[in-house]
């Protein structure tokens, strides 16, 4: 029987160290959220371990709404105390967090990220590229000789004769992700406005709202793809199919140039110069975003997002940006943010 | 009457001799060839996908067990890491990593020189050969032996990812050629680095020991604290599965009464067994973590949640094993006075053990390569810092398992991390390999059969 006295000693030993620990607190910043900031947000972490006194931040992926939706849960320990996310909190959100005593909320925008569009390293090279075209190729209804209809392009040397005669593939960003919302505002809007298709469904008789909606409809023949997984996921898709186009984040190229050729948007290639500077049209803010009230509470957690927004780091030559961030122009008044700990939802 | 019967010819038409099949016979003899065939087959594919898997696995994993190296003298310049002059680590301390960076370029392009190695690129492009992880490992060193200051050093620094990756074959000439982050000219640096015995490539003991890194330093990633969580959530799953499973599965099969009540939770126990892992993650974050207040990405929360889905398993086998020990020895035992406690615990339990166990180890095997339920209590995430001993409140430190290590590295940009996500299976095959080899053990050394 001494299998069983065994068993039973190491069941009581291991409930007293349960009791016995469980009355520390928690002494290492807890992170969660969009997985496109992930990355730089875990390259901060790791230099923030090396650098201070405190443990290494503890970094969660899992994408901007699930991330908001934690951090929104409430004050205490067991919550986490700064949510990612690849675009700003949203109304609801806010009053969602507020309803929860989440009151004190501190917004860092921490910079930019680009979107580009990628063909495989021998597919088809893609340099012409207009939001008119991304919209030909992938909208549900589209202009052809000035008549409303169904899309019925084959191939992109059907619409725009500068682009390669293959069929058109293209892999998306999936509706749950941060990145699709961008996509959908900065491209397919934009080409559909751009086509007068916008204006063509206006006058067949839509409201204003119910134009802009079909606008954003993506054909669903299977030549547009969502992808729901993450950037490998479109990589290996396109490897798989030699016309594949597909939407990835900079960073994600910019470490993948062997494979991808990077297709231009209206004749600028994107890159974090042209980013920020505004020629390359397509890229949005990354944020994240503090629990005020976790600020003295939980140790390091000040201190670690005044480091992420420091030159040495988020500044231009730092590790983030040669990881593919656009630098924030405007980086003195983020750490002003940070410094004073000002509350967004004052 | 018997020999008789035997003797009667068959009343079949063509009961003809033994040597000649008749037409039945043949009939039913290839359906049992074509049965064995399909067999056979099923056996085939099965085999082969395990075959696929395992090369897929194994070719694209097993670099990630070698690691290249390259050793070079940093100076370590007084003037810069210690202004003050005396030595004292907590004011060494304010140089963070940045200041070291310097250094270790000097160092590096002071080694190439000595080595007699004539190169144009530039600086910042020689400076990329080693990995961003150097830094630290330098500042580390230097805080731990103060006296180096004012010295050179050999170290030995990783290379970086894209150079490891040239001298195990992933990246190549041309491959250098279209990649931003590689030039030819590196590698060909690096290659009469090689030649001057300065690069090397050796077993990787860091991928083992080492913890994760960021998405910039794949050359760094290890599975140490992903081993060490998955160690302690088995940890929990065992102390807290195996007493509350074997009581169970006494108290159900020895003691308790055959009624509707005990048919209900017998039923219940069998489909707990079956449902979805992602559906005692969601239960572990509203109990464990909302209600009972345990901190989130904690090896304790997950063991629970694992201990929760493990139970059921280990229930099923050990009643199992209960049942298999003839009802003999309990009627012995009892025929002479014990009382059924005994008769259980002296000759019931003994007999049933290598059953026990070799379910309660494939329960854990099946725990540690579960990752859907850790997902929603935070495990999934990027940890750096090994977490303390078990008696030191380790298991309510942050950690996370190696299944979750996998899905993590397979997540990242940077293609290294390919080779580091099917080193992490490999090491988490072998582990699953020695518990079901030990069940295998356990069962052929101690099994009787009656």
């Amino acid at each position: 029987m001494s299998l069983t006295k065994t068993a039973l000693s190491t069941f009581a030993v291991a409930a007293v160290c349960a009791t016995g620990a469980a009355a520390q607190s928690r002494d290492n910043v807890q992170v969660a959220g969009s997985s496109t900031v992930l990355p730089y947000a875990s390259i901060v972490a790791e230099a923030f371990g090396e650098n201070f006194d405190f443990p290494t931040p503890v970094v969660e992926s899992g994408g901007s709404s699930a991330g908001l939706r934690r951090f929104c849960e409430g004050v205490g320990e067991n919550t986490i105390d700064i949510a990612n996310a690849s675009r700003a909190i949203r109304e609801g959100e806010v009053e969602a967090c507020a309803a929860n005593g989440v009151d004190d909320i501190i917004e860092v925008r921490i910079g930019y990220d680009g979107i580009v569009f990628a063909s495989r390293q021998n597919g088809p090279a893609f340099n012409a590229f207009t939001p008119s075209d991304i919209f030909n190729a992938l909208g549900a209804r589209v202009l052809v000789d000035g008549e409303l209809v169904d899309n019925p392009h084959d191939q992109w040397a059907d619409f725009n004769a500068d682009l390669p005669a293959v069929n058109i593939a293209a892999f998306i960003p999936g509706t749950n992700h941060g990145t699709r919302e961008v996509f959908e505002e900065q491209v397919i809007a934009a080409g559909c406005e751009a086509t007068g298709t916008y204006d063509a469904l206006v006058a067949s008789g839509m409201t204003e709202d119910e134009a802009e909606d079909a606008c954003l409809a993506v054909r669903s023949d299977g030549v547009a793809v969502d992808i729901t997984g993450d950037y490998t996921e479109t990589l290996a898709r396109i490897e798989s199919n030699p016309d594949g186009i597909g939407v990835f984040g900079l960073s994600f190229y910019e470490n993948n140039t062997d494979v991808l050729k990077v297709a231009t948007m209206n004749g600028v290639a994107p890159s974090t110069e042209t980013i920020a500077s505004g020629e390359y049209p397509v890229s949005r803010p990354l944020y994240f975003y503090i629990k005020g009230a976790h600020i003295g509470v939980i140790p390091g957690l000040k201190e670690y997002a005044s480091f992420f927004v420091s030159d040495d780091i988020a500044g231009p030559g730092g590790p983030l940006s040669d990881y593919g961030l656009v630098p924030d122009p405007e980086l003195d008044a983020v750490q002003a943010t940070v410094e004073n700990e000002v509350d967004m939802t004052e | 009457m018997t020999i008789a019967t035997a003797d009667t010819p068959r009343s079949t038409p063509n009961a003809g001799s033994l040597m000649q099949a008749d037409a039945k016979t043949a009939k039913r003899n290839a359906r049992e060839k074509r049965f064995r065939l399909y067999g056979l087959i099923a056996v085939c594919t099965g085999i082969l996908m395990l075959v696929l898997l395992m090369i897929s696995i194994l070719t694209a994993g097993l670099s990630a067990f070698r690691q290249t190296t390259i050793e070079i003298s940093v100076p370590l310049d007084a003037e810069r890491l210690d202004p003050e002059g005396n030595r004292n680590p907590v004011e060494m301390a304010s140089v963070t990593t940045f200041g070291y960076a310097p250094l270790l370029r000097d160092g590096l392009m002071q080694t190439i020189e000595a080595a007699g190695i004539e190169t144009d690129l530039p600086e910042g492009d020689i400076a990329d050969l080693i990995s961003d992880e150097s830094v630290a490992q330098l500042r580390a060193t230097v805080l731990a032996n103060p006296e180096l200051v004012g010295q050179t050093v050999p170290v030995e620094v990783l290379a970086s990812g894209r150079i490891d990756g040239f001298f195990k074959g992933r990246v190549t000439y041309e491959t250098a050629e279209l990649d931003s982050n590689i030039s030819p000219e590196q590698l060909r640096l690096a290659e009469a680095l090689e030649e001057a015995g300065l690069l090397r490539t050796g077993f990787n003991w860091r991928f083992i020991t080492a913890p994760d890194a960021s998405s910039t330093r794949p050359e760094a990633a290890g599975l140490g604290v992903a081993i060490l969580g998955s160690f302690y959530m088995m940890l929990v799953v065992l102390v807290l599965s195996l007493p509350i499973g074997v009581a169970a599965s006494i108290y159900l099969e020895e003691f308790a009464p055959q009624n509707r009540f005990t048919d209900l939770i017998e039923v219940n126990i069998s489909n707990l067994a079956a449902v979805p892992s992602i559906v005692f993650g969601i239960l572990g974050l509203a109990i464990f973590i909302n209600f009972a207040g345990l901190p989130q990405s904690a090896p304790i929360v997950g063991g629970l949640v694992l201990t929760l889905m493990t139970l059921p398993t280990i229930i099923i086998a050990t009643r199992a094993a209960l049942k298999a020990v003839p009802p003999s020895i309990r009627d012995a035992a009892l025929g002479i006075g014990a009382s059924k406690m005994q008769a259980v615990f002296h000759h019931v339990l003994p007999l049933a053990m290598p059953g026990i166990l070799t379910g309660t180890i494939i329960g854990l095997a099946q725990a540690l390569g579960e990752t859907a339920p850790l997902l929603l209590i935070g495990m999934v995430a990027f940890v750096r810092e090994y977490p303390d001993a078990p008696w030191d409140g380790g298991l309510f430190d942050p950690a996370t398992a190696l299944p979750v290590q996998v899905y993590n590295f397979t997540q990242r940009s940077d293609p290294a991390f390919v080779e580091r996500a099917s080193g992490a299976i490999i090491v988490l095959l072998i582990f699953l390999l020695i518990m079901n080899l030990a069940a295998i053990f356990l069962r052929r050394k101690f099994e009787r059969r009656w």
